[in-house]
């Protein structure tokens, strides 16, 4: 016989007992790429809004603000979408960006 | 004079299958998901006439494979309804995946599993690669001996997976052909009993109580899936403990008591035979004529497979010489069957321990005899005379 486990608070079977908790997970570190926003082209559409993957297009009052760079996984998704005549969104490698480049 | 207490029970000629197919009736489940497969195919042909005819409240869901079956029973169950299926062979083999998700969200499903060989090369016969192939599965499985055996178990099944110290699933295993279409007397109990033995199933955190949303079948890295493995491990080892208490309570209700184990004519014997499912019933017709002749034979039927009675086995093999286990499937190890080992292993701390040998019969529907049963006894014989075994393990018969 194996000894018992001590993780007797483990949610059984792995169920998740409550909802909308999934912005307590932090997702941003599994980016490569990072958005970058030109306030000054952007006409806060909110094309982007409505087509990122997570819900990492931060918007106030109807406008467009930036991102949630806890949750954007670095799709690319938004930079695409924005229209052709914007191009509000570019894609900028992380690492490269960082001053002095890789450590 | 009528005891009041006991059960009103009823005697009635019926197959297997048949025997299945009225006691899932009889629990009526919320919902059954199945795809048919010889030879389990009339347990839920003749659940669906219970359907059609409005006989159960019972959503009947056919789907396009035995892999789409478990998935279904998964939903249902986590939606929070009671969930059956039945199966055979390469329908439990294509379900392989599923079963795991479904001990592993702790799920309590309930499943008939009408034993039949594997292919290549094709067989529609008893033998007991399916279940067998599905041992570390993290399901209970409960085997039977015969049709009355295969219908308490199923009652039991229930009550066993829906214990909240256990939910986990349940698989009530019943050779084919042997068993499932065998025409056998047996003694029902009533709709109302059954429905009250069996009780209802109220699940903890159901999909479909929109008020309390949860999430099912979440990832689990490595900082825990670990720990939810142990306890999933936990709570098959500690669902012995409710096996024992349900078949108790079903021997008080209906007057027929299970354990973890059966046994016959074990108590004084110095060789015996292990052997689970319908194999035991020809055993004891072996150990009769023996026993005429005055030598010490015995049998020991495992009822409960997974998780494995260690101890109760190792307490009823004591001061027995010999053991021969007979196992109706092949693990492909090059060293025996998997009954052979879980025993072998099982009595391992054993002080004066039994020599034991293993012994596979039966594959693809092969018939085990009682002269088969008897030549064991006597090769048994002579390892206690020299002994030494011969041969640690070997087929039966071919």
């Amino acid at each position: 016989m194996t000894k018992k486990s001590k993780a007797k608070d483990m949610p059984l079977g792995g169920v998740i007992p409550k909802g909308g908790n999934a912005h307590d997970y932090e997702t941003g570190g599994w980016r490569k790429f990072q958005p970058v926003l030109d306030s000054d082209k952007c006409t806060s559409c909110l094309i982007c809004w409505v087509m990122c993957p997570d819900s990492s297009i931060m918007v106030e009052d109807g406008k467009m603000v930036g991102f949630d760079m806890e949750h954007c996984k670095g799709c690319g998704i938004c930079a695409v979408e924005c229209p052709d005549k914007i191009k509000a969104i570019t894609m900028i490698d992380q690492e490269e960006s960082k001053e002095g480049g890789c450590e | 004079m009528a005891d009041n207490t006991a059960s009103k029970t009823k005697n009635s000629a019926l197959t297997g299958n048949s025997a299945m197919a009225l006691a899932m009736k009889q629990i009526d489940p919320d919902v059954c998901a199945v795809y048919p497969i010889t030879p389990s195919t009339t347990v839920i042909e003749e659940f669906s006439s219970y359907v059609a005819d409005g006989a159960v409240e019972t959503e009947f869901v056919t789907v396009e494979s035995e892999h789409s079956a478990m998935s279904a029973c998964i939903g249902a169950s986590a939606a929070g309804g009671r969930a059956m299926t039945a199966t055979s062979s390469q329908g439990l083999a294509l379900m392989w995946e599923m079963l795991y998700i479904a001990s592993g969200m702790r799920l309590p499903i309930i499943m008939t599993t009408v034993n039949r060989a594997l292919a290549a090369p094709i067989n529609i016969h008893c033998d007991h690669s399916d279940s067998m192939g599905a041992r570390d599965s993290g399901w209970i499985q409960l085997y039977s001996e015969t049709v009355q055996e295969a219908y308490d178990n199923l009652f039991q099944a229930v009550k066993i997976a829906e214990d909240e110290r256990v939910l986990l699933p349940v698989m009530v295993c019943l050779d084919g052909f042997i068993t499932s279409h065998a025409i056998e007397v047996l003694s029902l109990i009533t709709d109302d009993e059954a429905k009250d033995f069996v009780g209802d199933y109220t699940a903890k955190h159901p999909l479909l109580d929109t008020d309390n949303p949860a999430s099912m079948g979440a990832l689990a890295l490595p900082d825990t899936y670990m720990d939810f493995k142990h306890v999933q491990s936990d709570a098959i080892a500690a669902s012995k403990e409710v096996v024992i208490e349900v078949g108790k309570e079903f021997g008080k209700r209906f007057g027929r008591e299970y354990g973890l184990i059966d046994t016959y004519q074990l108590e004084d014997a110095d060789v015996a035979i292990v052997i689970l499912n319908s194999a035991a019933g020809t055993t004891r017709v072996a150990i009769d004529e023996l026993r005429a002749k005055g030598l010490k034979v015995g049998l020991l039927k495992p009822r409960l497979f997974r998780p494995f009675p260690h101890a109760e086995m190792v307490e009823a093999l004591k001061g027995v010489k010999a053991v021969c286990v007979l196992d109706r499937a092949d693990s492909f190890s090059g060293f025996g069957g998997p009954l052979f080992n879980e025993v072998r292993s099982a009595l391992y701390d054993m002080e004066d321990r039994p020599k034991i040998m293993g012994r596979i019969y039966g594959l693809g529907g092969k018939d085990y005899t009682t002269e088969n049963a008897v030549a064991i006894y006597e090769a048994l014989f002579d390892v206690v005379k020299t002994g030494k075994i011969d041969t640690l393990n070997d087929y039966m018969g071919s």
